[in-house]
């Protein structure tokens, strides 16, 4: 009974990942029945996608650095210090990850591009007469945006983790004389080391595969693999070339799996799981606080405000004409989508898949917890380019291909499925709850069950009462996620056929047509996107903080 | 135990999304990108006069439509696909995805829209013109004279004045690189002055190139955003789209479009009954229903696109606002589909790298 349980996520990938996947490579690179590996040749032997892959690597790298670098401090101080508004800030932390490329864009142009607010300040105190930054178009535009949407990925995973993880070790490090950069390097980053992995690996994947942070604020000069992918597929239909590309990256993101999993193994630290007490700083501590503070607001509230303002900028002052106007449709079109409707769709998209993925991403965190190697098999989905995973969709859920291969009849075609949407979100998903859950089911000691069933408790006793609170705030980080990728997903879902548009997909229409008043209301449909989010990060955080007491 | 029951009363009260809809024999499935449009009182009325029920199925873009209805060709998804334009119409018939049909109506569109009259495997059903539009304010500002010519965009004088967007992400990047490719050829003689010297004339003149309209338009154009450049690739049809939308008078148009000969580039689309439904004849009246008058009267304030039907009177806004380019460059469709590929390529070699 327990094992058929754990096949569920097996059985889910199977059908909804591997199996679409394999019938597009399989379309792709055997067109006549015959393979052909020919475009692999030119991948690898064609200096152009040399130079994409090699740049796909690289800014993946720098930007999960740096993402670290800076989220690492920031959980420091919300695991050890009491503060006003920090479940807050932890909450809007996660919000960019919703946000539109080109939406966020447009934030950055009012900040730090050249006719952005930090240009417009140096100019007037330097004095100067040309802005002195020029963002636009440079790496380091695709750098700040990388942090920007990743920092609280880092930030919720490893100050989750810090959380469960005892101070004792810590305490006696210090009493034996430890401080400063040896108590960091040789105690604390030694305990965090699965959820700085863990959180770098997420990191890593999402720049690896970043697609309109590079478009968008990269320019035209520069391509990831994924980049590469969509053009293959949606402009030149060389489906053997997308097929080599989307399979050397989906290679590329198994390989750093691997080492990610050696490097998991020699992981040997686990601690008593004691809450960690927050206690309120003291006068020196809040000069820390402080400067992490204000790399949040600077790097996250900053733009995220910038993009509020945008949405009640009238000609004349502030004004909600844009709210409004979202909910009006002048021309009687068939296009239109009352506000409420787009976020009735969102938000029901979003509660089935952190449903499914906080289910079906706990049950896998015990699979992988037995059974490591399977890791890597679970991580493939965000591996794997939007586009090959919409075709495969496209080309697989009509199950044609089965049902001849079986000599059945019948049309079980699942290719218009509104379902489909939240499976796909689920699959993205997925590896956060993964991620999430699984270095708090590590660091549980063995011990504490067997003592549990020494004196007598069943299996599913201690289940409840001992491995879910441990692992609840795990849980809890993964679903809130799940919620926000799928709020904010728009790279699948864009591939497959619907009917049910949601709130990234109207803000995409309204951005794609002349008019300002239409390019106000993505603003403003951008900014209830975002106060959807927070409203139910508040609501998740709740039920945590209700269910800990009741767990 | 309270928290899961909510968790599974919230599930069922969700079952009716994920519910399939059943399949109504009377239902057409058009298969067509996110931006198609039309008011719900002309769908009322196709669907009043025919008693089939219209289902819109929406696939991103243009480009990512046609391929996908390319891979499903066997079991295809819908019964119409709309919107595939000359630029891409080569490839949509090389796969053979259409059953013909003559509808009757096609005597009221032009033969410069009929592409494929003789098999009539696809309908015209509208068309566009990529043009570039400038920011008035600032051309009268500064005194500035309007290009005349693709050639004029050399000129200093529109130094650092231009954005366009990259041919091999962007729809109306594509249709103004084949603009300067219909106009200055690609002669592979080094001797003759072709197009990608006109494009190394306008990186020597600072022009910006971007991946997206939207990028482009909203991001750079001076005449829609806080941007500085004074010249867009976008459309003929941008200026009355701000017009209306900004419910301002024909003379405070904040934009224009340059429609001089050679200038623009016209994009047809097209409308094709998918191989293999099951309700061909459903689907002939939905043609016939697209170039009726009542459809292509709707176009314009819709899609911000021209009706092909002669007959068909474009709106007030239209009418005060909009021009039409009276010699558009053009190509033709099985020549762009047969070298687009080496073009944009060759393009990237000379603009970006």
């Amino acid at each position: 009974m327990r094992r058929v349980v754990f096949l569920i996520p097996l059985v889910f990938l199977a059908g909804f990942f591997f199996f679409p996947l394999a019938s597009i490579m399989d379309l792709s690179l055997r067109p006549q029945g015959q393979f052909d590996l020919s475009s692999f040749g030119a991948v690898i032997g064609e200096r152009y996608y040399r130079d994409v892959l090699w740049f796909t690597i690289w800014q993946a790298i720098v930007s999960t650095l740096l993402t670290l670098g800076l989220a690492l401090p920031g959980a420091y101080i919300v695991t050890r210090y009491r503060f006003w508004g920090k479940s807050i800030l932890m909450s809007l932390a996660t919000l960019p990850f919703v946000l539109p490329t080109v939406v966020v864009a447009a934030a950055f142009a009012s900040l730090i591009f050249s006719r952005g607010i930090l240009n417009d300040l140096l100019m007037a105190v330097l004095p100067l007469d040309s802005p002195p930054l020029r963002f636009e178009r440079t790496l380091t535009a695709i750098f700040v945006a990388h942090v920007f949407y990743n920092y609280a990925v880092a930030l919720r995973m490893i100050s989750g983790y810090w959380a469960n993880q005892s101070p004792r070790m810590e305490e006696a490090a210090r009493v034996l004389g430890c401080h400063g950069w040896r108590l960091w390097w040789e105690i604390r980053l030694p305990i965090l080391r699965p959820a700085i992995l863990a959180s770098a690996v997420l990191v890593f994947i999402f720049t690896f595969t970043s697609f309109g942070v590079v478009l968008i604020l990269g320019g035209p000069k520069y391509a990831t693999l994924e980049v590469e992918i969509y053009n293959q597929t949606l402009v030149w239909l060389d489906l053997p070339m997308a097929a080599a590309l989307s399979l050397v990256q989906i290679g590329v993101m198994f390989f750093m799996m691997l080492i990610y999993t050696r490097l998991q193994r020699s992981t040997v630290v686990t601690l008593q799981s004691v809450e960690q007490v927050a206690r309120r700083p003291y006068r020196w501590e809040w000069l820390l606080i402080s400067g992490n503070l204000i790399v949040m607001i600077g790097l996250l509230f900053a733009p995220l405000g910038a993009l509020i303002l945008r949405s009640v900028a009238g000609e004349s002052g502030f004004t909600l004409e844009h709210y409004i106007n979202l909910s009006r449709n002048p021309r009687g079109s068939i296009l239109f989508v009352p506000p409420l409707q787009a976020i009735s769709n969102s938000v029901q998209f979003a509660l089935i898949a952190m449903m499914t993925a906080t289910f079906l991403g706990t049950l896998t965190a015990y699979l992988i917890h037995r059974v490591r190697w399977l890791d890597a098999i679970f991580m493939l989905p965000l591996a794997t380019s939007a586009v090959t995973l919409g075709f495969g969709y496209t080309v697989s859920m009509d199950f044609d291909g089965v049902r001849q291969l079986l000599g059945v009849d019948g049309d079980w075609d699942l290719r218009t499925w509104v379902g489909l949407i939240p499976v796909a979100h689920t699959l993205v998903a997925l590896p956060f709850v993964v991620r999430s859950v699984l270095p708090a089911l590590r660091s549980i000691p063995p011990n504490i069950k067997e003592a549990a069933a020494v004196l007598g408790a069943s299996p599913w006793w201690v289940w409840w009462r001992i491995e879910l609170p441990l692992i609840s705030r795990g849980i809890f980080v993964g679903a809130t996620f799940a919620f926000t990728i799928s709020m904010g997903e728009f790279g699948a879902s864009v591939f497959i056929a619907r009917r049910t548009p949601t709130m990234p997909l109207v803000i995409e229409q309204l951005l794609g047509q002349p008019g300002a008043a239409n390019y106000s209301q993505a603003f403003a449909m951008s900014a209830i996107l975002m106060m959807v989010c927070a409203v139910a990060f508040i609501l998740i955080e709740r039920v945590r903080t209700a269910g800990v007491g009741e767990f | 135990m309270r928290k899961i029951l909510f968790m599974l009363l919230l599930l069922v009260v969700m079952m009716p999304t994920l519910a399939q809809e059943d399949d109504d024999e009377q239902t057409l499935t058009v298969v067509t990108y996110d931006s198609f449009s039309m008011s719900e009182e002309v769908e009322a009325l196709f669907e009043e006069e025919t008693g089939i029920e219209l289902e819109i199925l929406r696939l991103s873009d243009a480009g990512a439509m046609l391929n996908q209805a390319i891979l499903t060709k066997d079991n295809p998804l819908g019964d119409v696909l709309y919107g595939v334009d000359n630029t891409f119409l080569s490839r949509a018939l090389n796969e053979d995805l259409f059953i013909p049909y003559e509808s009757p109506l096609l005597e009221n569109v032009p033969e410069e829209f009929q592409l494929d009259a003789g098999e009539f495997r696809v309908t015209p059903v509208t068309y566009g013109d990529v043009c570039l539009n400038y920011d008035v304010v600032h051309f009268v500002a500064n005194d500035l004279p309007l290009p005349q010519s693709l050639m004029d965009l050399t000129d200093p004088m529109y130094a650092g004045e231009l954005v366009v967007q990259n041919p091999a992400t962007s729809s109306p990047g594509l249709a103004f690189l084949l603009a300067t490719i219909a106009v200055f050829g690609d002669e592979a003689d080094d001797n003759e002055y072709d197009y990608l010297d006109f494009w190394r004339d306008l990186v020597a003149n600072d022009v910006l190139v971007v991946n997206g309209w939207t990028e482009a338009y909203y991001g750079e154009f001076s005449g829609a955003s806080d941007g500085d450049r004074a010249l867009v690739v976008s459309y003929a049809s941008s200026p009355p789209a701000e017009v209306y939308f900004g419910e301002l008078a024909p003379e405070d148009a904040p934009t224009g479009a340059i429609v001089a000969d050679d200038m623009c580039f016209r994009q047809i689309e097209f409308a094709g009954i998918l191989r293999n439904t099951e309700h061909e004849a459903a689907a002939q009246q939905f043609i016939d229903f697209l170039l009726d008058i009542d459809f292509q009267e709707d176009l314009p304030l819709q899609m911000f696109v021209f009706p092909v039907n002669e007959n068909a009177e474009l709106p007030q806004v239209f009418l005060d606002v909009v021009q039409i380019p009276e010699n558009p460059a053009s190509l033709d469709y099985a020549e762009i589909d047969a070298n687009r590929e080496d073009w944009i390529q060759a393009w990237t070699e000379v603009v970006l790298r």
